[in-house]
């Protein structure tokens, strides 16, 4: 209203005009984030090209590619890529629906969550590839193996944010929650719970990295007929060299991936963080 | 069995036990004896303390005297040494009480809507949807909320979210509303606007209300009663009676009354301080 009644008065107005005189820029700044990746594929083919690297060891950038899209649309490595993402998202479920139920009430009985600390910090510190000749002895050479020692891996991570999460939940919320009358049980469902959400969001995240770590790991040195681990050695061995970059940049986009889709979850389940 | 008793009972006739002094007629809180150690020195030692009913009481003393503590002891959330607090004669665990945090931000739960926010207290005492819905209604009403309340509190203001944290701490219909310097963390105009919605809510029904000010001519101005309190260990310095009628305005300020007790309370403050 007040503007309406401002330009009745004064039919000129600065800000109404300039608007639209402003140069129509380009975003350059947009394109920022890929300028990386360009220069990179520019130095790695100017590398090939001119022999700095011999061809025999790194193939030019664009055969990567070609053999990367290739080998995802319906080639041997889509299968490689398919079991390496299942034993992924299988060893992380594990470690999420053992791993947050257990940190919330390890972290919500300090005293419990104190009497085992040491052994988490120790086996968080410890590892996880070192642990794969012990893990060999339980499981055998096995898929279960693989699976189970990227789920032990993430598992502690998780554990150990919830547990966290829980711990140093603000007290002043509780204090809230109590001086309304909660009980305990109510503060724990009520408060400590979603308090500790985004402290798990954040193990949640770490340990789907970790678990992919172990179980590319697994897959190239417990005996494996499958996975992007194992086709990363197997052509090495052979030095098919365009597999072998096109499987480590395919193993590097499901990282990234796996990454950004979580950080999207976090964002939307957690949306109070950070505000 | 009969001779083993005297063993073990504690010599208690021995004990010279204080007799319990009840606080003058129209007296809501009784303190007796209050005695709180922090850190091996008394913050309080034997305080005694009558709140009166339907009034307020403003407590302002010299900083580390306890000003917050002493709120937070009555209203449960920090434990005594000893002593005995009592609301019409009744424990705390038979009191509804409400509280209001400075820092709003970390008082109220980000993870529900505000409304859910202002009706949370409703939901721990077992109020049914349609209970809780008419209160709430209720309090939109007499608070004339303007803003939605369906927003997360992180979406809102400071001042709107300490309006919600208020309306919160007064859906159950407390008998005591504890406020721990609410206009803190407000600006001036926020805090005024909310000063008078205060004091529009203890004219509709009488809440008994302790606040913590730093700030005196609010401490005054929203007072029946200023209680002016020692360095520590803290005593009662003065209990200054303070009657004007209320709806004070902007008037009030410049009443010699409002301007006697300021400056008493002042003079009071000034004298505790330097010694």
């Amino acid at each position: 209203m007040a503007e309406a009644a401002a330009a009745k008065t004064a039919p000129w107005t600065g800000a109404s005009d300039a608007a639209p005189a402003l140069p129509q820029k380009f975003p350059w700044a947009r394109l920022l984030p890929a300028l990386g990746p360009v220069l990179l594929f520019v130095l790695w083919d100017a590398a090939v090209r001119y022999g700095y690297i011999k061809a025999i060891l790194l193939p030019t950038p664009w055969d990567t590619l070609v053999a990367l899209v290739s080998g995802l649309a319906g080639g041997p490595l889509m299968i490689d890529f398919a079991v390496t993402v299942k034993r992924t998202l299988e060893a992380f479920a594990i470690a999420a629906i053992i791993g947050v139920p257990l940190g919330v009430l390890l972290g919500s009985n300090e005293r419990a969550y104190r009497s085992v600390e040491f052994l988490i910090d120790f086996f968080r510190s410890t590892p996880s590839s070192a642990l794969i000749p012990l893990f060999l002895l339980i499981f055998g050479v096995s898929d279960v193996n693989k699976v189970a020692i990227a789920a032990f891996g993430a598992l502690l991570i998780v554990l150990f944010n919830s547990a966290y999460g829980v711990m140093n939940a603000r007290k002043q919320r509780i204090m809230a929650a109590k001086v309304m009358g909660a009980s305990r049980w109510q503060i724990f469902k009520d408060v400590l719970i979603w308090e500790s959400l985004q402290p798990t969001f954040v193990g949640l995240r770490s340990a789907v990295s970790m678990a992919l770590v172990i179980v590319i790991v697994a897959e190239m040195f417990i005996g494996s007929d499958t996975g992007l681990g194992h086709r990363i050695i197997d052509a090495q061995q052979v030095l098919n060299v365009k597999s072998m970059y096109s499987a480590i940049l395919s193993a590097g986009i499901l990282g990234y991936a796996l990454n950004v889709l979580f950080l999207v979850i976090e964002r939307r389940v957690v949306h109070w963080s950070g505000r | 069995m009969n001779d083993m008793r005297p063993i073990n009972v504690a010599p208690v006739a021995d004990v010279p036990v204080a007799p319990f002094v009840p606080g003058p007629a129209g007296t809501h809180i009784t303190i007796r004896g209050l005695t709180k150690y922090f850190a091996g020195w008394p913050l309080y030692e034997n305080f005694d303390l009558n709140i009166p009913k339907h009034k307020i009481v403003s407590v302002f003393g010299p900083n580390g005297c306890g000003k917050s503590t002493l709120i937070n002891m009555i209203a449960g959330l920090v434990p005594i040494d000893a002593g005995e607090i009592l609301f019409d004669g009744k424990s705390l665990a038979d009191t509804k009480i409400g509280y209001v945090f400075q820092n709003y931000r970390e008082a109220m739960f980000p993870w529900l809507r505000t409304i859910d926010n202002i009706a949370y207290p409703l939901k721990l005492a077992g109020k049914s949807k349609a209970e809780l819905d008419r209160r709430v209604a209720e309090l939109v009403a007499s608070f004339d909320v303007k803003f939605d309340l369906n927003r997360f509190p992180y979406e809102l203001s400071g001042g709107q979210q300490q309006t919600a944290s208020i309306m919160r701490a007064l859906a159950p219909e407390p008998e005591v509303l504890f406020l721990d310097e609410p206009f803190s963390a407000l600006d001036f105009e926020m805090t005024l606007f909310i000063r008078e919605k205060l004091q529009e809510v203890f004219m509709q029904t009488g809440t008994t209300m302790m606040l913590v000010s730093h700030d005196l001519e609010e401490a005054v101005y929203l007072a029946d009663e200023v209680l002016l309190l020692t360095k520590r260990p803290t005593r009662i310095a003065e209990i200054l009676r303070y009657g004007d009628a209320r709806p004070r305005t902007v008037a009030t300020l410049s009443e010699p009354s409002f301007i006697a007790t300021k400056k008493q309370s002042l003079e009071i403050f000034q004298r505790e301080v330097r010694r």
